[in-house]
């Protein structure tokens, strides 16, 4: 295969094919980066929580009844609940799930020490302290939930308080390597600034109800307090395909229980529905990411088919005299795979600089990390791939092309 | 010379079809996903209250002591103002009208049998709100100042929650249960819901929330009623349920100022404010802080828009990019394969402006093709967008100048693209081509 016939001919289309080369170029900068932007927005909306997710479903109530006793109501509540069919266990939470959007998150520290450095500072940043997201509930909660205690015990009956601080917490992996980093977290006490609460159990995983940034999503507690106010969120656990079923009992059950109550209908979901509404923005993102990706590469195939067949149509007689004088239908074939080449390489050339540079703007505008360097080899293939099967067509076309053209006049 | 040119473009653009075709296809796609997205930023940051907008302003203090760090993703405290700050800039009256108002939502027991109680959203306002923000009313009018000072249990209902609790009826002068507490209804507005709600906490959903009644905010202080907006506090063991503390930031505050002079008056009385608040010991930063924002200065800083909507923007223009450049491509490619044609034009007589114009007009017509398909694509686009549980999402619609707009652009579009390739083809030498043929 001979470079420079090609060469010698794509240098009376200068302007066109360096505008394929360009639409190629930013072609391939645009995809490189979208699909990285798609793997990272992948990669956040499958962060595990560390609950049975498929399992749980939630309502929310909220008590309209003026003097009425909420933590006698919630007992009433559970056991009504509890009598559903296919409910293996309820328990109630004041607000906070995870990836509920619903934080309460408290300043903790894991010495009275750190929390004189915290005040110094005016910062809990650098202090040693950290601002877990607190998770509450009635007995049950770490079996209802699915969690997975790795070391220490559940909460006792008598630890639980409904009024006033409890003096016992459990706290994530996460949360204990953060507060003793290299230290035996069971047994410490934790400092708020009033009370001191002793670590008696540590849970494998247990994600925020919000995300903040990867190194601190995972730092959660729990203690033993109990729901003490007229809203309430009951977490029901069953069949996955039982959730529907169940959640329209509960809601039957705790009316008639007691019907002066308002059921929050946008809070009354399975887990699944949670999470796909905390996620809603990431996956359409997703959704639109995926499609200019493919509309680009869409659209730069067309350019170069099209563009590939107007060449031919342009060098038929080219071609019939290129056959007539002992060209194979393989040479043909090849010289229209070689130019394309040729074309595509350059554009590739420019768009992983491109890629790079417009890596580096997203980095400063929009705060995106940096494009790991493995995706630009794969772009590139990605790319040649392309440009090969969108001249396959015209190529096979030219290589039909008979030797007798050479001898009409167009 | 027109019409012959366009017949000549409709010829030719006959004559290759399948290019034809993908040319438009390409400048549809790309102008259908760049007008969806420049829809969505245009509703996003549209006037809410056009003709109102360019009076109202929203005056900002720091009380905020010397050592406060905002933490991490909190709120600013200082967006909004303190109950004592609020009333002193209210009784000073420096401007037109004046308002300070919060977000709250309240539980309705309806007196109707078979409607069950719901919460609905709020806000608790004093006088002026009305007069300032220019509120339709149906029926009725809203309270005065002197309703304000005597706390008088009163409320305004937007036209759809009076339709809902007295069933078409007009509810003037009936008594509503809101929470514990009775109250009489002295309005009813039509349904007006800015958007976004400029005038709410920052941290409102802006684009998704209307109020669907009003009432004093005395009235709300005095009882302690719920309110739904941000309250930031700086001062330890501050009780947040005390509203009237000067250490907690709850309340948004709007001023009406008609000239430019009335503007610079009221900036300055806000930096004197504060210096004597300073003076007092009460605030501890420069006065100079004290900020006066126009409505849209407000919500440029408050940039409603999120993020994602921006770098949608820039995809969807980075993909027309990419579709202008392919038809350049192709283009070029078309007109230089009618050297030939355009020789023998050159030769009977036309002027390289001739050519010029002729090809121009096949490239404004493969754009106005394109702007139709476009349009369909963005009509495609703004729906799927509609169908989002986004906060924005049912804003999403295209109004007449977005309309005409997208076809301006596909046409511009196709011009910009189309001259490279017709002053290329118009340079070519006859003579050359000719003896060629």
């Amino acid at each position: 295969m001979q470079i420079r016939p090609i060469l010698s001919t794509l240098r009376h289309h200068k302007l066109t094919v360096l505008l394929l080369a360009f639409q190629v170029a930013f072609t391939c900068a645009i995809v490189c980066n979208v699909v990285f932007m798609i793997a990272s927005r992948v990669q956040r909306i499958s962060v595990p929580t560390g609950i049975a997710e498929d399992e749980l479903s939630a309502i929310r109530s909220k008590g309209i009844e003026k003097g009425a006793n909420p933590v006698a109501q919630h007992a009433a509540d559970l056991a009504a609940l509890r009598g559903i069919r296919g409910v293996q266990s309820v328990v109630a939470v004041s607000y906070s799930l995870p990836l509920n959007q619903n934080e309460d998150s408290s300043g903790i520290c894991p010495s009275k020490q750190a929390l004189d450095r915290a005040m110094q500072l005016n910062t809990i940043d650098g202090s040693g302290c950290m601002d877990p997201a607190m998770y509450d509930g009635t007995p049950g909660l770490i079996g209802t939930l699915g969690l997975h205690l790795v070391a220490g015990r559940d909460f006792r009956p008598e630890e639980y308080v409904s009024k006033g601080k409890p003096a016992v917490a459990i706290v994530t992996r996460a949360l204990a390597q953060h507060l003793y980093p290299g230290k035996q977290a069971l047994g410490q006490s934790m400092y708020d600034g009033d009370n001191y609460f002793r670590i008696v159990g540590i849970v494998d995983t247990l994600l925020r109800p919000n995300l903040r940034k990867p190194g601190v999503d995972y730092d959660s507690m729990i203690w033993p307090q109990l729901p003490d106010s007229a809203g309430v969120t009951y977490v029901l656990r069953s069949a996955p395909g039982d959730r529907q079923r169940v959640l329209k009992a509960a809601e039957a059950a705790l009316i008639k229980v007691n019907p002066s109550r308002l059921i929050d209908a946008k809070q009354t979901q399975t887990y699944t529905e949670i999470r796909a509404a905390y996620f809603e923005r990431d996956t359409t993102m997703i959704g639109l990411l995926i499609a200019s990706a493919l509309g680009l590469l869409f659209v730069t195939a067309l350019g170069i088919a099209g563009l590939a067949n107007f060449w031919v149509q342009q060098r038929t007689r080219s071609i019939g005299i290129r056959r007539a004088i002992g060209a194979t239908r393989g040479d043909i074939l090849r010289y229209f795979q070689a130019e394309n080449f040729l074309i595509v390489t350059a554009g590739i050339v420019l768009g992983v600089a491109l890629a790079v540079l417009l890596n580096l703007l997203l980095m400063t505008r929009y705060e995106l990390p940096r494009l790991p360097s493995w995706y630009l080899p794969i772009g590139a293939l990605a790319l040649w791939a392309l440009g090969q099967l969108s001249v396959l067509s015209p190529a096979l076309r030219a290589a039909r092309v008979p030797p007798v053209v050479a001898t009409r006049s167009v | 010379m027109f019409g012959y040119y366009l017949d000549l473009a409709v010829r030719s653009l006959k004559r290759t079809p399948i290019l034809t075709g993908l040319m438009v296809l390409a400048i549809g796609l790309g102008i259908g996903a760049s007008m969806t997205m420049v829809t969505v930023l245009h509703v996003m940051t549209d006037d809410p209250l056009p003709g109102r907008s360019a009076q109202l302003f929203t005056p900002h203090l720091d009380p905020l002591p010397l050592d406060h760090k905002r933490h991490g993703d909190s709120p600013d405290a200082s967006d909004n103002l303190t109950w004592p700050d609020a009333m002193a800039l209210l009784k000073a009256h420096r401007a037109v009208r004046q308002a300070a108002m919060a977000g709250g939502s309240l539980l309705v027991r309806p007196a109707r049998t078979g409607l069950r109680p719901f919460d609905v959203d709020g806000r608790y306002a004093t006088a002026d709100f009305f007069a300032m923000f220019g509120v339709p009313f149906e029926h009725g009018q809203g309270w005065s100042a002197v309703d304000d000072e005597a706390r008088a249990h009163v409320v305004v209902l937007s036209a759809t929650l009076d339709r809902k609790l007295f069933g078409g009826a007009d509810g003037i002068g009936q008594t509503v249960r809101l929470g514990d507490h009775d109250f009489r209804v002295i309005g009813v507005t039509a349904d007006w819901s800015p958007t976004p709600m400029f005038y709410a906490d920052p941290g409102a959903q802006h684009y998704s929330d209307a109020d669907q009644l009003f009432l004093p905010l005395s009235v709300a202080v005095d009882l302690k009623l719920q309110t739904n907006g941000n309250r930031s506090s700086w001062v330890k063991g501050v009780d947040h349920s005390v509203m009237s503390s000067d250490g907690m930031t709850w309340l948004q505050f709007w001023v009406q100022l008609d000239t430019p002079a009335q503007v610079t008056a009221y900036r300055q009385y806000l930096v004197d404010y504060s210096a004597q608040q300073k003076a007092l010991g009460r605030f501890q930063r420069p006065p100079t802080n004290a900020n006066l924002y126009s409505l849209m200065g407000w919500l440029a800083h408050e940039n409603l828009v999120p993020n994602d909507v921006r770098l949608q923007l820039w995809l969807a223009l980075g993909f027309l990019f990419v579709c202008l450049l392919n038809i350049v491509a192709l283009l070029l490619a078309k007109f230089l394969r009618r050297s030939g044609e355009i020789s023998v034009r050159r030769a009977l007589g036309a002027k390289r402006l001739d050519i010029f114009v002729q090809l121009g007009i096949e490239s404004a017509l493969i754009g106005a093709a394109g702007g139709v398909l476009g349009l369909a694509i963005a009509q495609l686009g703004l729906w799927s967008i509609r169908q989002r549980p986004d906060d924005y999402a049912r804003l999403a619609q295209m109004d007449v100048s977005m309309l005409l707009g997208t076809l301006a652009l596909a046409v511009v579009a196709s011009l910009l693209a189309g001259l490279l390739p017709a002053w290329r083809a118009c340079h070519v030498p006859p003579a050359l081509q000719l003896k060629t043929m």
